[in-house]
C-alpha cells in the first residue's frame, strides 16, 4: 500500500493495528478494513448521523475523521456496543416501538439516543427530538424513535414504564 | 394518542394463532438491524471484486468532440476503462415508452452516451478499478472535449414554438400529451356562481433513500450466468431486463435483494450507471461493484413533482363544486425513464384531481415536456401531491367565496358513503369509500372548533395560526391492465411457496419484497393465521430470484394488498394438503379436522389428535407408513393476481395545524392529524409509522424539499447541506386514528397504506399557511413553502 501509515487503535475493547492511507476516513477504515458494517454512510459530510461511533466515549461522525485521527484513542461502534450489552434497553424499545424501518439510519441513532440516556437524566420529548435532530431518517416519522428512546431512557434510569 | 406506552406492543409471550392479522405485532427482522447485523449491498464484497466509478458531464447539453482514456488506463489499480461504445457493443438499447399512453415518445437510451450529453451529472464514461478510491483517481485523468448545446432548462423555454428540439427529429419537446374532457364543462363554468382560479407550482424533490443506489454484478463467462446483488424494490423486474438487454437467458440471470436502505421508488427505474456496472463485469469477467455517492444520487437518483398546475372550479351558490377545468405541465428530464416511463405521475395527476368528490363535470390538458435536468419518474405517492393539493386548494377558495366552513364544503362535495360503486369523470372505478366518515372523525380528532377559537383568540394577540385540511383518494394495487397492457414486462401478480419442513415449521418464499416497511412481518402475520401455527414458526424469505416465485414485488402499496393475498390463498391451500394427509393418517375425514397452533384437532370440539411436526416427520421419513395413494404435499405454490376492480382505492383526510412567523417566514409545524382506511389493517404498528413516515416526506415537500437549478441546468443544491430533509425538531407529533373498509375482491381486504401519508399532507400544510396568512391577504401558491417564499407573500420584500 504506497505511502500507508502505521495506526494503532483500540476498536471495541481490542487494541488493532493496521496500515492505512493517510485520507482514509475512520468510516471506511471500520468499514472495509475492519469489516464493521453496521457504521453506515449516507451522505460522506455529517449531516445524515448514519456513520456515528464513540470515539473516546463522544459521538462522533466517522465519514469526517480520518483513521489516523484515532491513533491511540477508543472507538466503539454498534457491533461492539451491541455485544457489551449496552444497547439493550435501546434495542429492545426500538423494536418493541417499531423505531426503524429499512435500518439504514439506526446504528447511528442509537449510538447517539446512548449517548443522551446514559448522562443520567431522563430527557424529555423535545430534548430527544434535539438531540437526534442530526439523524436523517427517511422512513419513519420520528415518533415512534423519540418514543422508543423515551421509553430506554426511563428504563435505564429506573423509572417505571409510566 | 401518541404516547408510547398506551397500547400493548405484542406483550404476549405466545400467541394464540388466529389471532396475528390485526395486532400490532413487532416485526422480527428488526431484530437484525438494531443488531447491527443488517446485510445491505453496501457492506457486501465479494472475492476479486472490482469498484466502479464514473466521470460525469459537467454540461446539461453538450456534443462530445472527443474522449481520452489513455492516461486513465495506466493509472495505478486500473483494471479498465468503458466508453459508450464499449457497452453498446454488449446492452441493447431500451425506450421509456408504455404502448396505452398514445403519441408518447423518448430517445432511445443506452448505458453511457455515444455523442451527446443531456443533463449536467451524466455518466459518460466508467473507471474499473482495484478500489473505489483508485477509480475516482483515474477518472481525474480521462479527458472529454465537449461543444455546448442549447439548454432547455424551465418550462417556458421547452414550451415555446421555436425551442431548440432536445431530440433531433422530434416535432416538439412534447413526451406526451394527453386530455380529458367529461361533462357540460363550459355550461356549468358559464352559469355557476363563482369561478376560483388557482395557479400553483410544485418543485422538484427527490427520494434521499439513505442508503445510496448500490448494486454488485457478478458475470460467471464460464457458464454465460449473471448474479447481481442489488439494492432494489424489484428483482424480477431486473432480472428480465438484464436477461433481455445483455442477451443472457432469463433462468441464468439471478436479482437478489438484501436489506435495501430505503427505496420509495426510487430504487425500481433503470439507471444508466447500473445498466452499465452489468456491462463493466462482463469485460472485466469479475464482480463490479458500484455504489452512488451522495452527489451522484443527487444527480442521477430519478426526481419527482415538478409540476406548473393552472386549475378553476365552477362553484354553486350553494358551495357545490360543480366543475374542474386543470392545465398540467411537468417536466421531467431528457427522456422517459425506463420501463415505467415518466408520463405516470402526470397521468395520475389529471386522472386523480376532484378524486373525493362529485363533480359534474372536468377537463383536463397534460403536457409531458422534455428537460435538460435530471429524469423524473415515479416517487412515493405518484401524482397524488400535485392532485390533492390543486383539489384541496381549489376548495378552500371555493369555502372563501360561498362563506363556508372548510369541513362544511367538504361535507357538501364529498361523494357520499352510501354511493359506492361509483366512477369517477376521469373513469376511475370506486368500490367503497368512506370519506364522509373520515371527515366527520377529523373534526373530532382534531377537536377542530377548540382549535379555531383559540386561533381566533391568539391572532388578536398578533399570533399565526393556520388549520389546513386535505382528503385524498389514494390508487392502489393495480392489476394487468396497468404495465402489462403497456407492454412493459412489469407482474401485477405474486406468488408464494409455503413449505411444511421435516421439523414441523414453515418457510415462506413470498415474491412481495422488504424495504422497511415490514413485508415479512405482515406475511407472516397472515400466514400463521390462514395456516394454523403460531408467527413464531413461520420464516419469510424475500428478494431473490432464484428462490422466490415470480411477481411484481413491493410498489403502489401493493405489499398487503396482492402479497398478503397471495400468501393468504396459499396458507389455505397448505392447510387443506396438511389436513389431508393427517386424516390420512388417523383415518379420519379432512373436513372433520383442523389445524390450530400446529395440532390437528378435531373441529368439533378442539380435542389434539396430532401435531403438525409429526405429519412433517412421517410424510418426509415414513411415507411407507402412510395408505398407498396419499398425496403428501407439503409444499405449495401459489400465484395471485388481482382481477376485480382495476385498481384497489384508499382514501382518508389529513388536517395540519401550524404557526407562521410572519417575521421570519418560518412555520412551526403544531400537529398533523391523519384518518385512513387502507382496508384491512394486518398491523396498526405498522401502518401507523408508514403513514407518519409518509406525512414527514409530503411535510418535506411542503415545507423543504426542492432540487433547485441554474439557468445552465446546474443542480445548486446537490448534497444533504443543501437539500433539506425534514429532522426530528422539525417535525411534530402526528396523530393517526383509521377507518377500516375491507376491499370485497380480496378475502384478506387490505388495500394498502404507503402513500396515504404523503397524498396529502403537503396540501393540508399550503391550506393551514394560507389559513394563517389569510387575516394578512397574502397567498402561497408554491411548494416548498420556504421562508423566503412566505415573506415575499407577506410583502415583506
Amino acid at each position: 500500500m504506497a505511502g500507508a501509515v502505521p495506526l494503532t487503535l483500540t476498536v471495541n475493547g481490542v487494541e488493532t493495528a493496521r496500515m492505512v492511507a493517510p485520507r482514509t476516513t475512520l468510516a471506511d477504515f471500520l468499514r472495509t478494513d475492519l469489516e464493521l458494517t453496521a457504521t453506515h454512510v449516507g451522505c460522506e459530510m455529517g449531516a445524515c448521523g448514519a456513520c456515528l461511533v464513540l470515539l473516546d466515549g463522544v459521538p462522533v461522525h466517522s465519514c469526517l475523521v480520518f483513521a489516523v485521527q484515532a491513533q491511540g484513542q477508543r472507538v466503539e461502534t454498534v457491533e461492539g456496543l451491541v455485544a457489551s450489552g449496552a444497547l439493550a434497553p435501546l434495542q429492545q424499545a426500538f423494536h418493541e416501538r417499531n423505531a426503524l424501518q429499512c435500518g439504514f439510519c439506526t446504528p447511528g441513532m442509537l449510538v447517539n439516543a446512548h449517548a443522551l440516556i446514559t448522562k443520567g437524566t431522563v430527557p424529555d420529548r423535545e430534548e430527544i427530538r434535539d438531540a437526534i435532530s442530526g439523524n436523517y431518517c427517511r422512513c419513519t416519522g420520528y415518533e415512534a424513535i423519540v418514543d422508543a428512546i423515551e421509553a430506554a431512557a426511563r428504563k435505564l434510569n429506573g423509572e417505571g414504564a409510566e | 394518542m401518541n404516547a408510547p406506552f398506551d397500547r400493548p406492543l405484542g406483550a404476549a409471550p405466545h400467541l394464540q394463532p388466529g389471532v396475528h392479522v390485526g395486532r400490532p405485532l413487532p416485526r422480527p427482522n428488526a431484530k437484525r438491524l438494531v443488531a447491527g447485523r443488517g446485510n445491505y449491498v453496501t457492506d457486501m464484497k465479494l472475492p476479486r471484486m472490482l469498484h466502479a466509478a464514473f466521470v460525469r458531464s459537467p454540461f446539461a447539453h453538450a456534443r462530445i468532440l472527443r474522449i481520452d482514456v489513455e492516461a486513465a488506463r495506466a493509472a495505478p489499480g486500473v483494471a479498465l476503462v468503458a466508453t459508450g461504445e464499449d457497452l453498446a457493443k454488449l446492452c441493447t438499447p431500451w425506450v421509456g415508452t408504455l404502448d396505452h399512453f398514445k403519441g408518447m415518445k423518448s430517445e432511445p437510451q443506452l448505458p453511457l452516451p455515444l455523442d451527446r450529453v443531456t443533463w449536467s451529472g451524466q455518466a459518460v464514461v466508467a473507471v474499473v478499478a482495484e478500489s473505489r478510491a483508485a477509480a475516482e483517481d483515474a477518472c481525474e485523468l480521462v479527458e472529454i472535449e465537449f461543444e455546448d448545446l442549447p439548454i432547455l432548462a424551465d418550462l417556458d423555454t421547452a414550451l415555446a414554438p421555436d425551442a431548440p428540439r432536445l431530440v433531433e427529429g422530434f416535432a416538439d419537446n412534447l413526451c406526451f400529451r394527453s386530455s380529458l374532457e367529461s361533462g357540460a364543462v363550459d355550461d356549468l363554468f358559464a352559469s355557476a356562481a363563482h369561478v376560483v382560479e388557482a395557479d400553483l407550482a410544485f418543485g422538484r424533490h427527490t427520494g434521499v433513500t439513505l442508503e445510496p443506489r448500490a448494486l454488485i454484478a457478478d458475470y460467471d463467462a464460464s457458464v454465460h450466468a449473471l448474479t447481481v446483488h442489488h439494492g432494489t424494490q424489484t428483482p424480477f423486474q431486473f432480472q428480465d431486463l438484464y436477461s433481455r438487454h445483455y442477451g443472457i437467458p432469463e433462468g441464468r440471470v439471478r436479482v437478489a435483494a438484501p436489506d435495501v436502505g430505503g427505496s420509495f421508488g426510487v430504487k425500481l427505474h433503470v439507471y444508466h450507471e447500473d445498466m452499465a456496472v452489468i456491462g463493466l463485469s462482463m469485460l472485466a469477467r469479475r464482480p463490479v461493484k458500484y455504489v452512488a455517492d451522495r452527489l451522484e444520487a443527487f444527480v442521477s437518483d430519478i426526481h419527482a413533482r415538478d409540476h406548473r398546475v393552472k386549475a378553476k372550479a365552477a362553484v354553486g351558490a350553494d358551495g357545490r363544486i360543480l366543475a374542474m377545468a386543470v392545465e398540467d405541465e411537468t417536466a421531467i428530464g431528457p427522456f422517459s425513464t425506463y420501463p415505467r416511463t415518466s408520463a405516470v405521475e402526470g397521468n395520475q395527476v389529471i386522472r386523480l384531481i376532484g378524486a373525493p368528490y362529485r363533480l359534474e363535470a372536468y377537463r383536463a390538458d397534460l403536457k409531458v415536456v422534455f428537460q435538460n435536468k435530471t429524469q423524473t419518474s415515479q416517487y412515493r405517492a405518484v401524482g397524488h401531491p400535485i392532485a390533492c393539493a390543486v383539489t384541496e386548494h381549489l376548495m378552500e377558495k371555493a369555502a372563501a367565496a360561498t362563506g363556508l366552513d372548510p369541513f362544511e364544503v367538504r361535507a357538501r362535495n364529498l361523494i357520499p358513503d352510501d354511493a359506492y360503486p361509483c366512477q369517477s369523470l376521469t373513469g376511475y372505478k370506486f368500490e367503497q369509500l368512506s370519506h364522509e366518515a373520515c371527515l366527520a372523525k377529523l373534526k373530532t380528532l382534531m377537536d377542530y372548533d377548540r382549535l379555531r377559537a383559540e386561533q381566533a383568540e391568539l391572532r388578536a394577540r398578533g399570533i399565526h395560526r393556520g388549520i389546513g385540511i386535505a382528503a385524498f383518494v389514494e390508487i392502489t394495487n393495480p392489476t394487468p391492465a396497468f404495465y402489462g397492457i403497456g407492454g412493459a414486462r412489469i407482474s401485477a401478480q405474486d406468488g408464494a411457496v409455503i413449505q411444511i419442513t421435516p421439523s414441523g415449521e414453515v418457510r415462506c418464499l413470498i415474491s412481495v419484497t422488504e424495504q422497511g416497511q415490514g413485508t415479512e412481518a405482515i406475511i407472516g402475520q397472515i400466514v400463521a393465521d390462514y395456516l394454523g401455527v403460531s408467527r413464531d414458526i413461520v420464516r419469510v424469505i424475500t428478494g431473490d430470484t432464484e428462490v422466490t416465485p415470480h411477481g411484481g414485488a413491493t410498489w403502489a402499496c401493493r405489499g398487503a394488498g396482492i402479497g398478503g393475498e397471495t400468501a393468504l390463498q396459499a396458507a389455505r391451500k397448505l392447510k387443506a394438503n396438511v389436513l389431508n394427509v393427517a386424516a390420512a393418517i388417523l383415518q379420519a375425514q379432512p373436513d372433520d379436522l383442523d389445524l390450530v397452533d400446529a395440532e390437528v384437532v378435531d373441529r368439533a370440539g378442539g380435542t389434539a389428535r396430532l401435531s403438525l411436526a409429526e405429519v412433517a416427520r412421517i410424510a418426509y421419513f415414513r411415507s411407507d407408513t402412510l395408505p398407498p395413494g396419499t398425496d403428501a404435499q407439503l409444499t405449495v405454490a401459489h400465484h395471485f393476481a388481482p382481477s376485480g376492480y382495476p385498481f384497489a382505492f384508499t382514501n382518508g383526510i389529513h388536517g395540519c395545524h401550524v404557526e407562521v412567523d410572519t417575521e421570519t417566514g418560518l412555520v412551526k409545524i403544531l400537529k398533523h392529524f391523519v384518518v385512513e382506511d387502507c382496508g384491512r389493517i394486518i398491523n396498526p404498528l405498522l401502518v401507523e409509522e408508514q403513514v407518519r413516515g409518509g406525512v414527514v416526506q409530503g411535510l418535506g415537500a411542503a415545507f423543504f424539499e426542492e432540487c433547485r437549478y441554474d439557468d445552465a441546468g446546474q443542480l445548486v443544491n446537490g448534497s444533504l447541506a443543501d437539500y433539506l430533509v425534514p429532522m426530528s425538531c422539525e417535525m411534530p407529533d402526528i396523530v393517526i386514528a383509521h377507518m377500516e373498509t375491507p376491499t370485497r375482491d380480496t378475502e384478506l381486504g387490505a388495500k394498502g397504506c404507503g402513500e396515504a401519508g404523503t397524498a396529502a399532507s403537503s396540501a393540508a400544510a399550503l391550506n393551514a399557511v394560507n389559513d394563517a396568512l389569510a387575516p394578512l391577504n397574502a397567498e402561497l401558491t408554491q411548494i416548498p413553502m420556504t421562508p423566503a417564499r412566505i415573506l415575499k407573500a407577506l410583502g415583506a420584500y
